[in-house]
């Protein structure tokens, strides 16, 4: 179902001038009432009429999340705190957090576009949604939420953790839509399975997984396991959370960024140039609409690329294809770049390995070394040496296909590696750099 | 014919021969016969034990990757000779050995050699047809 016909569907001429007309309103906003916007763009010679087309966004200055740190906590605020009616805060594992806020205004929208994200992944009003995001500081919790009332689904505010009581309460209240990153339900599927409870008893008909980037062997993974169909959602805190872009249940392939609000561009994170529509770089989003806390040109670290042809859902809204990882989580391992979802697409394509991962790596000398542990399942136990060892070999070949190198393999025993309870911890980097 | 024996997933780390064994103990099952099969990042701990379903479950209760499997118990006089009949005899009908372990009996003058084999049928077959003595799952569990 469409949520809102009138925006989802809109041509792509008249879209493209209700974006100018936002954008220049954007541009002013941030020029006149920011300080640190109205340096940026004086050095760079620019003045908020030098905007006259859309082409133009291209010669604004990026913001970085460097910036919002050097301002923190509010300096970026365009409007007195009287006006905010919200904070949010990044988890912030290097420093400070980035810290976002929201007026009244900006809360709607951001209801309305994650209403609209749900409605692309098949919600309903008449679901029950087990809302299993985190809520508090994180946007992802009270993001879904709102969205999911103004849906007018029934909403479960469970949070993360306390796997087994989730559980039973998914298959007491007949939840119908598990909302959780997608390491977190991978837990819950094996919770299940530990506590003898079948799929079967609970009524999950769709997973909408987001906040980490996951492979499509993953996306088969918890969908065979749960039993549903397993949709991707994409959002970060500083643009507003989740409800970004959205993968439709009609195509589930690339997710529809809703463009009246995010205007999206795709650029060389090396130089910073904008590329041709279609090929693969740095996701950069300018928010059109968003009152307290405006961005332009933020670069999100995350990789990805556009697709301009036309959706079988009917929604003109340019979709970006699922992300394949960050540039802060790409590993430059002996100079190739290699991103988790890619090894994680490698172990989950083997039969029997379980989703669970770790990848660790060091520098010897001047030389570095990636170790890629994983669980060793029954069904890929074997008495003989010979064939554990068959099984390390296939996987370290296929590794090397990837990345050129050769990797050590670690088999390890079951439930070794710490499981999520929000956002999984993939990588550990031991090297000093 | 055939023995049961369970085979457990060893993490190369401190302590995880001492967790297996200290959970059969505690469950009061006795181990029959074992060994250990290393290489530089993990090992294979197989055991024949008293109570081979017993062992199975409570070794998956503390959580160890466990795997069920046959093997074949051949019983030869403990005196020198005695395992290399046997060995010629296999080889003479080019049946090859995946892995094997030996114990003495302390009750008689025999030894028990413990075989794994890709198709045990045909080699309980050829074992037989040689009068080499196959011990039953029966006998080797109340050695």
């Amino acid at each position: 179902m469409i949520w809102n016909e009138e925006f989802e569907t809109l041509p792509r001429e008249q879209l493209e001038n209700l974006q100018l007309k936002r954008l220049k309103d954007l541009v002013e906003r941030s020029y006149y009432r920011v300080k640190p916007y109205r340096e940026k763009m004086d050095e760079a010679g620019l003045k908020p009429e030098h905007i006259k087309s859309l082409a133009d966004l291209q010669n604004l200055p990026f913001t970085t999340k460097d910036f919002l740190r050097d301002n923190y906590p509010f300096g970026l605020f365009t409007l007195p705190l009287d006006q905010v009616v919200r904070v949010h805060a990044s988890s912030g594992t290097t420093g400070k957090p980035t810290v976002v806020g929201y007026t009244k205004r900006d809360i709607e929208t951001w209801a309305e576009v994650m209403a609209r994200a749900l409605a692309c992944g098949g919600v309903h009003r008449g679901d029950v949604v087990h809302n299993a995001y985190g809520y508090g500081l994180f946007t992802g919790g009270l993001g879904a939420h709102y969205g999911a009332e103004k849906l007018g689904a029934t909403v479960v505010p469970i949070s993360g953790g306390q796997t087994k009581r989730q559980i039973m309460i998914m298959q007491d209240f007949g939840s119908t839509v598990l909302l959780a990153t997608p390491s977190y339900a991978l837990n819950i599927a094996d919770t299940m399975v530990d506590m003898g409870v079948d799929g079967s008893s609970l009524s999950l008909r769709v997973g909408i997984f987001g906040a980490e980037p996951w492979s499509e062997n993953m996306r088969e993974e918890v969908e065979k396991k749960l039993g549903l169909k397993a949709i991707d959602i994409y959002g970060l805190s500083e643009i507003i959370g989740p409800g970004v872009s959205m993968e439709c249940i009609e195509a589930q392939h690339g997710l529809h960024i809703f463009e009246d609000h995010f205007m999206p561009e795709i650029i060389d994170p090396d130089t910073g140039e904008v590329l041709p529509m279609g090929e693969e770089g740095e996701l950069v989003f300018t928010t059109l609409t968003k009152q307290a806390f405006p961005l332009i040109r933020y670069r999100t670290k995350d990789i990805t690329r556009l697709i301009a042809e036309p959706c079988v859902c009917g929604r003109t809204f340019v979709r970006m294809e699922k992300i394949t990882g960050r540039t802060d989580d790409m590993l430059i391992i002996r100079g190739v770049n290699v991103f988790p979802t890619q090894v994680e697409h490698v172990l989950m394509g083997v039969e029997g390995v379980e989703p669970h991962y770790q990848i660790i790596v060091n520098r010897e000398g001047s030389m570095d070394t990636m170790e890629v542990q994983v669980e060793v399942s029954e069904q890929l136990f074997s008495d003989e040496v010979k064939n554990l060892e068959n099984l390390s070999k296939r996987i370290q070949a296929e590794i090397k296909d990837l990345i050129g190198s050769t990797c050590k393999i670690t088999l390890v025993e079951p439930k070794t590696i710490q499981r999520s309870e929000g956002k999984a911890k993939r990588v550990i980097d031991n090297r000093n750099v | 014919m055939k023995v049961d024996q369970i085979a457990v997933f060893l993490e190369n780390k401190s302590g995880r021969l001492a967790a297996i064994t200290k959970a059969l103990s505690d469950n009061n099952i006795n181990i029959r016969a074992l060994s250990v099969a290393d290489t530089a990042d993990f090992g294979i701990l197989r055991l024949i034990v008293d109570d081979t379903d017993k062992a199975t479950r409570v070794l998956k209760e503390e959580g160890f990757t466990v795997a069920k499997g046959v093997v074949i118990a051949v019983e030869v006089a403990d005196k020198p000779g005695g395992l290399a009949r046997v060995l010629s005899v296999l080889h003479e009908a080019e049946i090859n050995v995946e892995y094997m372990y030996a114990f003495v009996e302390k009750s008689s003058e025999n030894a028990v050699l413990i075989f794994r084999f890709d198709d045990p049928d045909i080699a309980i077959t050829i074992l037989q047809n040689a009068g080499i003595k196959i011990l039953t799952g029966e006998e080797v569990r109340a050695i």
